[in-house]
C-alpha cells in the first residue's frame, strides 16, 4: 500500500493540483478519496501535467464535494487500466469501465492501458471485405468495408440513432462466412432516452448478448466522458484481435466528448486553437478513430461507426471537420431531405466511402457496382445543377434533358435513398434499383458507364 | 556523458531546471527507456525538449542523457523499398521486435546492419577524393544503384581502398588522409542532421517538366523536375489520390512518400500497392524506387513535426547521387499543426488561429530545399517537392495555405463540388495555377510538339469561356443562347469529360503519355474547328449533336491504347466524314 497524501492545493473546475508527491509519473492514475457529508466518495483521476513535486490531476468523476483538506489521494503507479475477458459481452459499464449491471466486477487476469498503442502500420491488413448494411444509400454509394472507420455526421432531431441501429440489426458479413458481429457501444453524453433507445433495440434484435455497452448519459460526470472511448477501443481490441471477434463500434456522440475536451483544456489556461477548440484535437481523435482495422495473422477486425452531430447543421464546424480529414468517408445527414419526411436522409453528395473501391465490384459485389455509383452520383449532382435554374427561370422552361434529371431526382431520393426502418435490401436489388431509376434519363446521358457494362446490364434491369 | 534531470512533465514537452550543458536542436534520451528527444529551447534557468514518443510514465527525476549531435538520418544502402517512422526507424523492424502495436523506446538501427551487399568499389590508392566523390557502387535494389560519396566537407588522398566485394554498411571500404594529416575511415554509411540542406555547387532555373502522366498536370499546369506544388483541399476531394498518381507514374527515378499525420490504412495501401504495381520504365516493382515515412495521425505528434525533415534530407541524398527524386508530404496541414500544439504547449505568442508566427518562415526553408541542382560532384540531379495542404473547413484562406501559396510555385486547387460530381482529379482549371508554363515551353515544344502550349492555351481559354457562359446559362437556360456559344459549351463538355477526367482505375487511362495528351488535344480543336465552320453556314448545334462523334471523341481516353497513337488519324478522317455528312443532308 502506498502512501496516501491529505489535502490539496488548488481545485479548479474538474482538476485539482496537488504539492509534495514523490514518484509521481506523468499519465498515471490516483485514487482519491473525499470525506463529505455523507460519508466516504472514491474518486479516480489522472496526472495530466506534473513539474516537480507538484501534479495536475484531472477528477473524471468531477469535483463536487472535494474541499482543500478533505481529500485523501493515491498514487496507483500505473494508467488507466481495464479487465478484459470475453465475458464482458452482455455487460453494462459506466463510462470508465465499471459495471453498472449488479453482476459484479470482471474476473480476468488480462489488463489493459487504455490509452493503447499506435498500429504499426507494417501490420496491418488493407480492409477489403464489405459489411452489408442492407440499407440501399449505404451499400450502393458508400459502402462499409469491415476494418474501416466511417461517421455519420448528424444534426440536432436527425434520425442518426435509428439509422445506426438500423446498421447495427442489418448488418451481415455476406453468405460465405459464419462470423458475427459483436457490438461495443459507448455512449458520451448521449440523453437517457438515447441510450434506452439502443439497449431496447439491441434487446429486441436479441443481440444483447453480443454486446458491451459502456454508457457516459448527458448528466454524467464531464470528463468521465475523455475516458469512455479509449475504454470501449481498449475492449473493441481485445475482441477482435486477441479474441478474433469482428467487432462494431459504435461511438454517439463525438461532439459531447470534444466539448469535455475543450471544457478542461480551458481549465488548465491552454491557448485555444478554433472555435475555443485546444490545439490538439485533431491528435486527441486521431487517437480514437485510428483505433480501428484489421492486422494480419487476425482474423478480427474493429470497424467504426462514430456518431457526430454538426454544431447548428455546419460541417465546416471544427469536429466534423477533423474527423473527415481522419476517418475513411462520412456518411451526412441532412435536415432538408429529412423534412421530406424521406427516411434514411441521407446526403449522398458529400457522403463519401474511402475504402469502398477496393471493396467492391467482381469478387465482392458485382462488376457493375462502381459504374453504377459513378452515374448516380454525377447524374445527382446534376439535378442540383437542374433545380437551381429551375427555381430561376421555372419548370417549364428547363430544356428537355433537364426536366428528365428533376423527375430521376424525385424518384431517386424516394425510391433509392429513401427506405422503411426495417427494410432490409440484398446488394443485387441496390444495384437493379439502381440502373432501373437510370432509365428514367437519355442513354446518351450516362457517360460514366464503360460500353461493356452497359451493353450487358442496361437492357437485362429494364425487364424486370 | 552531460544528463540532466526532469523536472517537469506537459505532453510531449519535457522541462530540466537550471542551466544545462546541452545544445540547441541536440537529441536527447529520455529515461532509461531512452525515448528519443530534441532540446528545442534553452535558457538560464529551463531547458526544453520536445520527446518523440510517448510520455507516460515518465516521472521527475528521471535522467535525460545528451549526445552531442542534432537529430539525424543514417544514410546508406537499406533505404529504398523500406518504411520508416517519422524519426526513420524502420517499423518493419519494429513490427518483429514488438508486434502488431508501436511500443516505445524501441532502440533498432535504422538500415540492416548485418546485411551484406554486393560493393563495386571506384575509387584506388593515392586518388584525390573530394566531397560527393563516388567511392563505391551498391545495387540496392534492382532499379536504382546506390552510389555512396564520400560526405560533405571532407577531403583528401585515399591511402587505402578495400577490394570490390561483399560488406556490410558499416565495414570500412576506404581510408583517406586529409588535408591535416588525420586519418579517415570511410564506410557505406554517412548520417546527416535532418534540419540541414545538404550543400550543392548551384542551382539551376527549372527547364524540364516532371511528367506525371496526369493531363491535367502535364497539360494544364505542369510542375518542373525541382519545382514545388501544393495540393490543396478539404476532405473527399483527392489529396491523397492525386499523391499517389504522381508517385505511382511520375518520371522520377525515386520517390519518397512522406505520410505525414494521416491515416494508417493508406500508409498500408501504398505499402501493398506499390509492392505489386510494376513500374513501366524499368520492369520492377514500384517499391523498388519508393521509400516511405509513415507517422499517421496517432503517432506522437513531435515525431510527426520531425518527418517531413527526415523525408527531405534522404531525397537530398539521392539527388546528391544524380537522381531526380520527387517528395509527396501528405500533409503539410498536419505538420504545420504538430508545430501548433507543440507551440502551444510551450505557451508561445501564438498567432493567426493559434499557430505559432515562425511558421511561414518554416514552410518556405522547407520548400526552398527543392530545386534542380548541380551537386558537389558535379551531377546534375533534382528534388521536386509535392505538398498536400488539408485546409480546415475546405476553406482555402486558412494561414496554412495561404503561406504554402506564397511558397510554392505550382497550385493544384481541388474542389469540393467537382469531387461531389465525381469528376476526378476534382483539380479545378479556374483556381489552379502554375508559374513553370513559361519555363517549360521551350522544352514542350522541342520534345511533344511545336504546337503544344498553344493547344493547351486554346483548351484553357475554351474553359475560361464556358466558366463565363454557365453565368448566363443559371440565370436564363442554355436555351436561348446563340449556337456559336451552345458549341463552346458542347466543345467544353468534351474537354472536362473526355480531357480531364481521368480514371484512375483504368488500365490505359491510369497514365498517359505526353504524345497521347497532344493528339488528343489537337482532335478536340479539330472538332472545334470543322464544327465553327457548320456553324457559321448556319447548322445548329441541335443537328450536329444527333451524330455521335461528341461521345465517340470522349471516349477516345478509353478506346485508344497508350501504344496505339496511329488510331488518331481515324478519328481525323471520322471528324472530316461528320463534317461531310452533315453539310449533305442539311445542304
Amino acid at each position: 500500500m502506498s502512501i496516501a497524501y491529505l489535502g490539496l492545493s488548488e481545485i479548479n473546475g474538474p482538476l485539482i493540483a496537488l504539492e509534495g508527491v514523490q514518484d509521481a509519473m506523468y499519465d498515471e492514475i490516483v485514487e482519491l478519496t473525499v470525506e463529505g457529508l455523507n460519508g466516504k466518495e472514491k474518486k479516480i483521476g489522472r496526472i495530466i501535467e506534473i513539474y516537480e513535486d507538484k501534479a495536475i490531476i484531472q477528477v473524471f468523476e468531477g469535483t463536487e464535494n472535494m474541499s482543500l483538506n478533505n481529500t485523501h489521494t493515491r498514487l496507483t503507479g500505473h494508467p488507466l487500466e481495464i479487465t478484459l475477458s470475453e465475458d464482458m459481452l452482455g455487460r453494462t459499464f459506466n463510462g470508465i469501465g465499471q459495471p453498472i449491471d449488479n453482476m459484479g466486477s470482471v474476473v480476468s487476469d488480462i489488463k489493459r492501458d487504455v490509452n493503447g498503442k499506435p498500429l504499426n502500420p507494417v501490420t496491418r491488413e488493407y480492409p477489403r471485405n464489405y459489411i452489408r448494411t442492407g440499407v440501399s444509400a449505404i451499400d450502393g454509394l458508400t459502402t462499409l468495408i469491415r476494418g474501416q472507420k466511417l461517421p455519420i455526421f448528424s444534426g440536432n432531431g436527425l434520425p442518426h440513432n435509428q439509422l445506426a441501429a438500423q446498421i447495427v440489426k442489418q448488418a451481415s458479413l455476406g453468405d460465405d462466412t459464419d462470423d458475427e458481429l459483436v457490438v461495443v457501444f459507448a455512449a458520451m453524453g448521449v440523453k437517457y432516452d438515447v441510450a434506452e433507445f439502443f439497449r431496447s433495440t439491441f434487446e429486441e434484435s436479441r443481440v444483447l448478448d453480443h454486446v458491451v455497452m459502456f454508457l457516459n448519459l448527458a448528466n454524467d460526470p464531464v470528463v468521465e466522458r475523455l475516458i469512455t472511448p479509449k475504454v470501449a477501443l481498449t475492449t473493441a481490441e481485445y475482441l477482435a484481435f486477441d479474441c478474433g471477434k469482428q467487432v462494431l463500434v459504435i461511438l454517439t456522440d463525438m461532439t459531447s466528448y470534444a466539448e469535455a475536451l475543450r471544457e478542461v483544456s480551458s481549465s488548465k489556461g491552454e491557448i485555444p486553437s478554433r472555435k475555443g477548440y485546444p490545439g490538439y484535437l485533431y491528435s486527441e481523435f486521431a487517437t480514437i478513430y485510428e483505433r480501428a482495422g484489421i492486422v494480419k495473422n487476425s482474423n478480427g477486425s474493429v470497424t467504426q461507426i462514430p456518431i457526430l452531430s454538426m454544431p447548428n447543421d455546419d460541417i465546416t464546424h471544427p469536429i466534423p471537420d477533423l474527423t473527415g480529414y481522419i476517418t475513411e468517408g462520412q456518411i451526412v445527414l441532412d435536415r432538408q431531405m429529412h423534412g421530406q419526411a424521406i427516411y434514411p436522409p441521407i446526403n449522398v453528395l458529400p457522403s463519401l466511402s474511402r475504402l469502398m473501391k477496393d471493396g467492391i465490384g467482381e469478387g465482392y459485389t458485382r462488376e457493375d457496382h462502381q459504374d453504377v455509383a459513378n452515374q448516380l452520383f454525377s447524374a445527382y449532382a446534376k439535378v442540383g445543377e437542374a433545380r437551381a435554374l429551375a427555381s430561376v427561370i421555372g419548370e417549364d422552361e428547363l430544356s428537355a434533358s433537364d426536366k428528365k434529371y428533376l423527375e430521376f431526382g424525385r424518384a431517386f431520393e424516394t425510391q433509392f435513398v429513401g427506405q422503411a426502418e426495417y427494410e432490409n435490401r440484398d446488394i443485387i436489388t441496390t444495384l437493379n434499383l439502381g440502373w432501373k431509376l437510370l432509365h428514367i434519363l437519355p442513354k446518351e446521358e450516362l457517360d460514366r458507364i464503360d460500353t461493356k457494362i452497359m451493353d450487358k446490364y442496361y437492357d437485362l434491369s429494364a425487364e424486370e | 556523458m552531460k544528463s540532466g534531470l526532469i523536472f517537469g512533465i506537459n505532453g510531449p514537452v519535457i522541462y530540466i531546471k537550471g542551466r544545462t550543458e546541452f545544445l540547441m536542436g541536440e537529441m536527447v534520451y529520455v529515461s532509461e527507456e531512452k525515448l528519443v528527444g530534441e532540446v528545442i529551447s534553452l535558457t538560464d534557468n529551463m531547458t526544453t525538449i520536445q520527446v518523440y514518443e510517448e510520455t507516460s510514465g515518465l516521472k521527475p527525476g528521471d535522467k535525460v542523457y545528451g549526445t552531442d549531435r542534432a537529430i539525424f538520418v543514417t544514410l546508406a544502402p537499406g533505404i529504398l523499398n523500406n518504411i520508416f517512422d517519422g524519426i526513420e526507424r524502420p517499423l518493419g523492424a519494429i513490427a518483429d521486435n514488438s508486434g502488431i502495436y508501436i511500443s516505445r523506446g524501441i532502440s533498432v538501427d535504422s538500415l540492416d546492419t548485418e546485411k551484406l551487399w554486393d560493393v563495386n568499389i571506384k575509387v584506388k590508392e593515392g586518388q584525390t577524393v573530394f566531397p560527393g566523390t563516388v567511392i563505391a557502387e551498391v545495387p540496392e535494389t534492382r532499379a536504382i544503384v546506390h552510389k555512396s560519396m564520400v560526405p560533405p566537407k571532407t577531403e583528401g588522398v585515399v591511402v587505402k581502398a578495400a577490394p570490390s566485394g561483399q560488406y556490410t554498411i558499416n565495414d570500412t571500404i576506404a581510408v583517406i588522409r586529409l588535408d591535416d594529416g588525420t586519418e579517415r575511415e570511410l564506410t557505406l554509411t554517412q548520417r546527416w542532421p535532418i534540419r540541414v540542406p545538404r550543400p550543392t555547387l548551384k542551382r539551376f532555373p527549372s527547364s524540364k517538366p516532371l511528367v506525371t502522366g496526369q493531363r491535367i498536370l502535364d497539360t494544364l499546369f505542369p510542375i518542373a523536375k525541382g519545382g514545388t506544388a501544393a495540393v490543396p483541399g478539404g476532405f473527399g476531394t483527392g489529396k491523397t489520390m492525386t499523391q499517389h498518381q504522381i508517385a505511382k507514374w511520375s518520371d522520377a527515378d525515386i520517390i519518397v512518400y512522406i505520410g505525414c499525420g494521416e491515416r494508417g490504412n493508406e500508409m498500408t495501401q501504398v505499402l501493398e500497392d506499390f509492392s505489386k504495381l510494376v513500374d513501366p520504365k524499368s520492369g520492377n516493382p514500384l517499391m523498388d524506387r519508393t521509400v516511405l515515412i509513415a507517422n499517421t495521425s496517432n503517432m506522437p505528434v513531435a515525431a510527426r513535426e520531425a518527418s517531413i525533415y527526415t523525408g527531405i534530407t534522404l531525397a537530398e541524398y539521392y539527388r546528391d547521387m544524380g537522381y531526380h527524386v520527387a517528395i509527396m508530404a501528405d500533409s503539410t496541414s498536419r505538420w504545420a499543426e504538430a508545430l501548433r500544439e507543440l507551440s502551444g504547449r510551450l505557451e508561445e505568442m501564438p498567432a493567426e488561429e493559434g499557430f505559432p508566427a515562425y511558421l511561414a518562415s518554416k514552410l518556405s526553408a522547407f520548400y526552398e530545399r527543392a530545386g534542380y541542382f548541380k551537386n558537389l560532384n558535379h551531377t546534375e540531379g533534382s528534388v521536386s517537392i509535392i505538398g498536400a495542404v488539408s485546409p480546415q473547413g475546405g476553406d482555402f484562406s486558412e494561414p496554412v495555405t495561404q503561406n504554402t501559396k506564397r511558397f510554392v510555385r505550382c497550385f493544384w486547387g481541388l474542389d469540393k463540388s467537382l469531387a461531389y460530381a465525381r469528376h476526378f482529379p476534382a483539380i479545378h482549371w479556374l483556381t489552379s495555377y502554375s508559374e513553370y508554363l513559361g519555363d517549360l515551353a521551350p522544352w514542350y515544344n522541342e520534345n511533344v510538339g511545336s504546337d503544344f502550349v498553344s493547344c493547351r492555351n486554346q483548351i484553357l481559354a475554351l474553359l475560361n469561356q464556358e466558366s463565363n457562359l454557365i453565368e448566363i446559362v443559371k440565370l436564363i437556360g442554355s436555351d436561348v443562347l446563340p449556337d456559336d456559344q451552345k458549341l463552346t459549351l458542347e466543345i467544353a463538355r468534351i474537354i472536362r469529360l473526355g480531357f480531364l477526367q481521368q480514371n484512375a482505375f483504368h488500365k490505359e487511362d491510369t497514365c498517359v503519355p505526353l504524345e497521347k495528351q497532344l493528339k488528343m488535344m489537337q482532335t478536340i480543336l479539330y472538332l472545334n474547328t470543322k464544327c465553327k465552320a457548320l456553324i457559321a453556314m448556319g447548322m445548329p448545334v441541335s443537328v450536329l449533336k444527333r451524330h455521335n462523334i461528341f461521345e465517340r471523341i470522349i471516349a477516345i481516353k478509353y478506346d485508344v491504347p497508350n501504344d496505339r497513337l496511329d488510331m488518331f488519324d481515324g478519328y481525323r478522317e471520322e471528324i472530316d466524314r461528320f463534317y461531310d455528312k452533315v453539310i449533305q443532308e442539311n445542304a
